[in-house]
């Protein structure tokens, strides 16, 4: 999530400001200072704020800055306004012709309205094409994932105690997982030599450190698909990984916010509950469905971030309990759940959506990839999501985060794209940009590849520069991925245990 | 064939998540229960247990639903609707920015003025919106304490206190005492108390809070009492919270203080002053999730604005709301017709629990009254107890069937006192509890009443 940070200087405080105990003081937040401070001063709020002055408008500002940082899902409003028109009784709060807004009104049950608890359980089972069915008292609701996610670290981590997670990864977690819980992040280390794959051996090397730093480990926390990336985790690293959580006797928390993003028929999304289920009953003889909690939310899917729903998915009845009293800070607008337990219900409306969706997805998943490669661009192979991984090493001055900061700022400011650098992800290879192109109209996605490419023609200038940079993109070189599907489905033809080795290579 | 295996324990969870800092098991809660499965209904059920320990404002609803119905658009989003502000559905639901619509802060700003009838101002821009009070209490709790810090909070006070700003906060709560010798209002010595006591204890205090009006005593604060907190928290150079949830509840003199009022004649306290507030109790809408922190202070106004992140309002729900509140005259009729109704409610309880014999204190706000049930402890010699008071309220509850919240679930420092709820139920339903109250007591004194010799 991309939250507009506006820049907020302080004015200067009359009095004297009781926050402030000493000469060097802590800011106003005690517990974590430091959270504001990067809050501000992070780059990527910069580039928000340059885009906010200058926001794109293909009428009204041509020239401005076009927001490519911003993993939201326009596409497919049409067929929810579409419903609307045909279902006024949602937004009127009536139900049979009777007003039920006292009902709403009154509604503060931490336990969530049933029929959007049923509607949201069974969209969710139908995103994974009913391989999975999600009992609906399991089911937490949040306002919104970011919600959904602290909670959990509530729930799960005590102050100090880490979460491995793979990188590269949202942004937003180092606010949202450790800001007011005290918990601590240590990264996974994932390159591009593999596809940014998890490894074990990647798992092992994250969790020594953590132990070096004396910290207790209570959990894996995976994003699956992957954001950044735009990658389902494929069956066999979520076997790995489950393995790995099982061994250490920690939790996995699985993010799949981005799971009804997935848009391609072969590499299809797995969830972390369909590998569960496929070793039932052994999974719960191995207490493995306690450790397992799953995140979801309607922000990315059904393009409704405004709304706040999101919701934890655990089969742990201590992990239900405690989070759904810890709902009560954060509890979903009855008003809100009234009119998604209705849109969410109608079948035909969520087959449609679900099938409409996914093709508007690839189809400019697609538009962006050939546009980049046209100019020598290459990206890691996606299979959803709404962006990409895009691959911008070979445009650095030199080869080095500091390369990555100069060339996004030249993209941000001469370019005019708000694009996000894998370092604000906490990549370990510097040149990786998250790129979008879900929350803008095809039109404006051909203007970002036409100044891109003026861009790239006019700053690498010399006899066929664009033309080595494009086979450059198209034959395997080390620094840039192989298409992921290639390796894919080498590694699904492999044991796991082969898989790994194959990997560490 | 293996053996089965012992299934291997799940990896534990947090202190937070095992301890019963929840507080759900207090009676408070207990009450709730059994109004859940023995629930009053004229018609199915009229020998069920009536709740009245559910603080709703349910008497002015169909003022909400006639706005709604005479502005449809404000609901929905076909054509754009006069102050939404909001022009579609998807810049609607694509709409997450903590800053919260704007032209719903402008709304809330004018609301909280016209509540406190133009005393005070209120900027929208230090508006911070939250998914509730309880939501925006323990952002303010975790912006201006660290674990192991102490907040005053004056007793009796809303029992929901005790999750909300200690659960996952680690913060602590100093009751300062209040008896019912002064109507139970804050003195200063009191306050001197609570800090000393939590020195002692080796926390430090980071601020008080209070409720005003308050819950559950349904009283307003005198300016005086809110001048000596002030003078307090600026000695100790600590934070005031004031809680103003019920601030539109206020049916009969004296007007409210707000703080907001003192921190313009005082603007050398702003930094460390800061208020809640939410619909919950004024527009009856807790289903709807709307809190605000209100702060004077820059550094925790923006703290709370990022905070909010885990806590923001549905901006389905942010334009609704702003339609209605920001329509100035569907505004200040609710307000005025809304008092009026919550005036009569009390003033027809009080007169009801009299012709029983139970007094009460004298309140001017809120949606409950503050009985006082001490006389009917005595008897027993000596003092009475909080466990006295518990038996008292368990007959209240399993043979009477009205759910009352008793004082001990408050904290309150003299046992006998229960708040009792008159906003959330029909007329009828309040006279059917009146006269349970009133055959309750008509047993009781012949009980008590020694038979007179011939």
């Amino acid at each position: 999530m991309a939250v507009v940070d506006t820049l907020d200087m302080p004015k200067k405080h009359k009095g004297h400001d009781p926050c402030l105990r000493s000469p060097t003081s802590r800011s106003c937040c005690p517990r974590r200072p430091d959270a504001t401070a990067t809050a501000r001063t992070r780059p990527t709020s910069w580039a928000g704020r340059k885009y906010e002055k200058n926001p794109f408008d293909a009428v009204a500002n041509p020239g401005g800055i076009i927001q490519m940082g911003l993993a939201e899902n326009q596409l497919s409003f049409d067929l929810v306004e579409d419903w609307l028109e045909k279902n006024p009784d949602a937004l009127g709060l009536r139900r049979g012709g009777a007003s039920v807004f006292r009902e709403l009104a009154l509604f503060q049950d931490y336990h969530g309205l049933p029929a959007f608890k049923n509607a949201l359980a069974r969209f969710m089972s139908e995103q994974r094409g009913h391989r999975v069915a999600f009992d609906p008292s399991n089911i937490v609701l949040t306002a919104g994932a970011t919600s959904a996610n602290e909670a959990l670290m509530f729930c799960l981590a005590d102050q100090g105690d880490a979460f491995l997670i793979p990188t590269p990864y949202y942004p937003g977690f180092d606010r949202d997982l450790k800001w007011r819980t005290g918990a601590e992040i240590v990264p996974v280390h994932c390159t591009s030599a593999n596809g940014f794959r998890v490894t074990r051996a990647a798992l092992d090397d994250a969790y020594r450190r953590a132990q070096k730093r004396r910290l207790r480990v209570k959990g894996v926390l995976i994003t699956n698909p992957s954001n950044p990336l735009g990658t389902a985790v494929p069956r066999a690293d979520l076997d790995m990984i489950v393995d790995f959580v099982a061994a250490k006797g920690i939790h996995l928390v699985s993010d799949e916010i981005y799971s009804g993003t997935a848009f391609s028929d072969s590499m299809p999304f797995v969830s972390v509950l369909e590998v569960l289920a496929a070793r039932a009953p052994r999974a719960a003889d191995y207490g493995l469905d306690g450790r397992v909690h799953v995140v979801y939310s309607l922000s990315k899917d059904l393009g409704l971030p405004g709304f706040r729903v999101g919701a934890i998915y655990s089969s742990n009845p201590a992990v239900v309990s405690a989070a759904t009293k810890m709902s009560s800070f954060g509890l979903v607008s009855s008003q809100t759940q009234f009119l998604l337990a209705a849109l969410l219900g109608d079948k035909d409306f969520t087959r449609g959506y679900l099938a409409e969706n996914k093709l508007r997805l690839k189809e400019r998943r697609d538009q962006l990839v050939d546009g980049l490669k046209a100019i020598g661009i290459g990206c890691l192979e996606s299979d959803a999501g709404l962006f990409c991984w895009v691959d911008m090493s070979h445009l650095m001055r030199s080869r080095s985060f500091e390369g990555e900061m100069s060339l996004w700022k030249k993209v941000v400011f001469d370019v005019g794209l708000n694009i996000s650098p894998g370092s604000s992800c906490h990549c370990s290879e510097p040149g990786w940009f998250r790129v979008c192109f879900a929350n803008m109209s095809a039109k404006t996605l051909d203007v970002a590849m036409q100044r891109l490419r003026a861009f790239v023609e006019t700053s690498y200038k010399g006899a066929g520069t664009v033309g080595a940079l494009r086979r450059a993109a198209a034959a395997p070189a080390r620094s840039m991925s192989c298409p992921l599907a290639m390796n894919m489905k080498w590694a699904l033809r492999l044991t796991p245990l082969s898989a790994d080795r194959k990997a560490e290579r | 064939m293996v053996g089965k295996l012992l299934p291997a324990a799940s990896p534990a969870l947090s202190h937070v998540a095992t301890s019963g800092a929840h507080g759900e098991d207090s009676p408070y809660f207990a009450g709730w229960r059994a109004y859940d499965d023995d629930p009053y209904d004229a018609v199915s059920n009229p020998s069920g247990v009536i709740q009245m320990g559910l603080a709703e404002n349910q008497v002015s609803f169909d003022l909400l639903e006639g706005f709604l119905r005479e502005h449809p658009e404000a609901a929905g989003w076909g054509g754009a609707a006069a102050g939404s502000g909001v022009a579609s559905f998807r810049d609607n639901a694509l709409f997450q920015d903590y800053h919260g619509l704007k032209t719903f802060r402008k709304a809330m700003a004018s609301f909280m003025e016209k509540i406190r009838g133009g005393k005070a101002r209120f900027d929208p821009d230090r508006i911070v919106l939250t998914a509730g009070a309880t939501a925006a209490n323990e952002l303010l709790t975790f912006i201006l304490a660290n674990p192991g810090d102490a907040l005053l909070i004056p007793t009796p006070y809303y029992p929901g206190f005790d999750r909300d700003l200690r659960w996952r906060t680690g913060v602590n709560i100093v009751p300062v005492h209040c008896h019912s010798a002064n109507g139970f209002q804050v003195t200063v010595a009191a306050l001197e108390d609570a800090y000393e006591e939590a020195a002692a204890a080796g926390m430090r205090a980071a601020g008080v809070l209070l409720t005003n009006p308050s819950n559950p005593l349904g009283t307003t604060m005198k300016r005086s009492v809110l001048e000596d907190v002030l003078d307090f928290v600026v000695r100790k150079n600590i934070h005031l919270i004031s809680d103003e949830i019920y601030s539109g509840s206020v049916f009969a003199a004296p007007d409210l203080v707000s703080v907001a009022e003192l921190v313009e004649s005082r603007p050398d306290v702003a930094d460390r002053v800061h208020i809640v507030y939410s619909l919950s109790k004024d527009l009856g809408l807790p289903g709807f999730r709307v809190g605000v922190v209100y702060s004077y202070n820059d550094a925790v106004v923006t703290t709370a604005r990022r905070m909010s992140s885990f806590t923001l309002v549905s901006s389905q729900t942010q334009k609704t709301l702003a339609a209605m509140l920001s329509d100035d005259a569907f505004a200040e009729e609710y307000i005025r017709t809304n008092r009026e109704r919550l005036r009569m409610r009390h003033d027809h309880m009080v007169a009801g629990l009299a012709r029983a014999g139970v007094p009460c204190l004298q309140g001017n706000a809120g949606l409950f009254v503050w009985m006082d049930m001490r006389r009917l402890l005595l008897g027993g010699g000596g003092e009475a107890t909080v466990a006295d008071e518990l038996r008292l309220w368990d007959l209240m509850l399993h043979e009477v069937k009205l759910n009352i919240s008793p004082g001990s679930s408050c904290h309150c420092s003299e046992p006998g006192w229960f708040r009792v709820c008159f906003a959330n139920m029909s007329l009828d339903t309040l006279d059917v509890a009146l006269a349970r109250m009133g055959r309750f007591m008509d047993r009781w004194n012949k009980a008590t009443t020694p038979q007179k010799e011939h």
